[in-house]
């Protein structure tokens, strides 16, 4: 009971006036005597056992249960989508590597065709000069034929002309003696004439 | 209740024998009865709320859960690895007692955890557990932490007294704390609510205005005591989760 005044003025401290008559009976919780204060703690005993048993075996387990396939179902699509983040990486690098592939038989093709084309262009530029250049010794063979065709008629020209020229000269030619003459005058490189 | 110019405060915790002669039988009051309904709240916030047990909860699951999440992280990161073990336990505390606190603001009902008697039940209940769960993973060298380790052994004989002083007194203080927050908070809304019908009575057309103010202060004071409700209980768990590490440790 002495603890009463107190509990009340600190609980009613700006009713300082008025504790007095509100503790004359005293506080009902202090009658320690009362069955119904004795029965409320036994049965509040029996209640608070019953509550945490179901708490402990049946309600918060529930909970538990429901947390943790929570937890797994989010780790297994965390998994599921880490597996499909991998295989569209491994896709994405054998893409690149195709590609990559892909261009280097591209740059191949190209240095190949790049390489034909020269050849077949240098072919066709030495059988063409081969052919110039067989024209060309033709050409050359046929002003030689010409050439020293004409000048084996040279010598007839100048022997009959040297003749022709002697006759009116002289009166008489020996057509023997002067073509032995034109032959030597020629071969010596005319340095007589 | 209050008439005319008398107040009385403490009517309120008073105890009544329910369900006649049967009752008053087996000393069953109010109090039981509210016990009762507290625990089927809290069982059927538990129960409906996981109904659906669906992967997205509702508002409904959602508060279960988070009820459920927040005393497990309490009790775990308090007590430790072993608080798993007494998770249910934390949990029945303190939603016992913040379900009694706040059935007591409502009009008519009646606040349990207002009797030293079931405060000091609860917090007997919580040393004795305390304590056995200390003789269990300590042994004997619990006993040594009455003797702080370092100190004189001259001072012996002040310490040891005051330890085991400390350690006893902390049933009491933890019932206590509870238990004169609540009278305290009921017993203000109480004088407050008597003001209104004294000022009512008494002054005439003038006190049916000014007793506005005393029903203002109760408005006030009803949000108050939904904080100190949730407080007390909260406290209440957190000194057990405390004095439980206390007994886990080596």
């Amino acid at each position: 009971m002495r603890l009463t005044p107190r509990f009340l003025l600190s609980a009613a401290a700006p009713l300082a006036a008025l504790p007095g008559r509100a503790v004359a009976e005293g506080m009902p919780q202090l009658h320690f005597k009362d069955p119904l204060l004795q029965g409320q703690v036994v049965w509040g005993a029996i209640i608070f056992v019953i509550f945490y048993l179901l708490l402990s075996r049946s309600a918060l387990p529930r909970v538990a249960r429901v947390l943790k396939s929570r937890e797994e179902r989010i780790q297994n699509d965390l998994d599921l989508a880490r597996r499909a983040k991998k295989d569209a990486d491994k896709a994405q690098q054998e893409l690149c590597a195709a590609r990559e592939q892909a261009s280097e038989n591209a740059r191949m093709d190209v240095q190949n065709i790049r390489e034909a084309t020269k050849k077949a262009a240098q072919a066709q530029a030495d059988e063409t000069s081969a052919r110039l250049e067989e024209n060309i010794r033709k050409a050359e063979a046929k002003i030689a034929l010409s050439r020293n065709e004409a000048l084996s008629h040279l010598n007839d020209i100048a022997s009959q002309t040297a003749v022709t020229l002697t006759e009116r000269f002289i009166g008489v030619a020996d057509p023997q003696a002067i073509s032995v003459a034109v032959e030597r005058a020629q071969t010596t490189g005319g340095e007589h004439v | 209740m209050a008439s005319g110019s008398t107040i009385d405060a403490l009517g309120q915790f008073e105890l009544h024998p329910i369900f006649g002669s049967f009752g008053e039988a087996l000393s069953l009051s109010q109090s039981p009865l509210f016990m009762v309904i507290a625990s089927v709240i809290v069982l059927a916030f538990l129960y409906l709320g996981m109904r659906p047990a669906s992967v997205v909860p509702g508002r409904l699951q959602a508060a279960a859960e988070m009820s459920y999440d927040f005393i497990h992280n309490l009790a775990v990161d308090t007590i430790g690895e072993k608080g798993t073990a007494f998770f249910p336990f934390i949990f029945a505390l303190f939603f016992f007692i913040l379900t009694g606190n706040y059935l007591g603001l409502l009009p008519f009902s009646f606040t349990f955890t207002s009797h030293i008697a079931v405060t000091l039940a609860l917090a007997v209940t919580v040393f004795i557990i305390s304590i056995l769960t200390a003789l269990r993973f300590q042994g004997i060298s619990f006993f040594k932490h009455f003797m702080p380790e370092g100190a004189p052994v001259m001072l012996a004989p002040l310490l040891i007294p005051i330890e085991i002083l400390s350690f006893i007194s902390r049933p009491i203080s933890l019932s206590i704390r509870l238990f004169a927050n609540m009278v305290a908070g009921h017993v203000l809304l109480e004088v407050f609510a008597s003001f209104t019908i004294m000022l009512a009575v008494s002054l005439g057309a003038f006190g049916h205005v000014l007793a506005i103010a005393p029903i203002a202060i109760n408005i006030a004071l009803t949000a108050l005591e939904l904080l100190v409700g949730l407080l007390q209980a909260y406290v209440f768990a957190i000194l057990t989760c405390i004095y439980l590490r206390e007994a886990v440790a080596h």
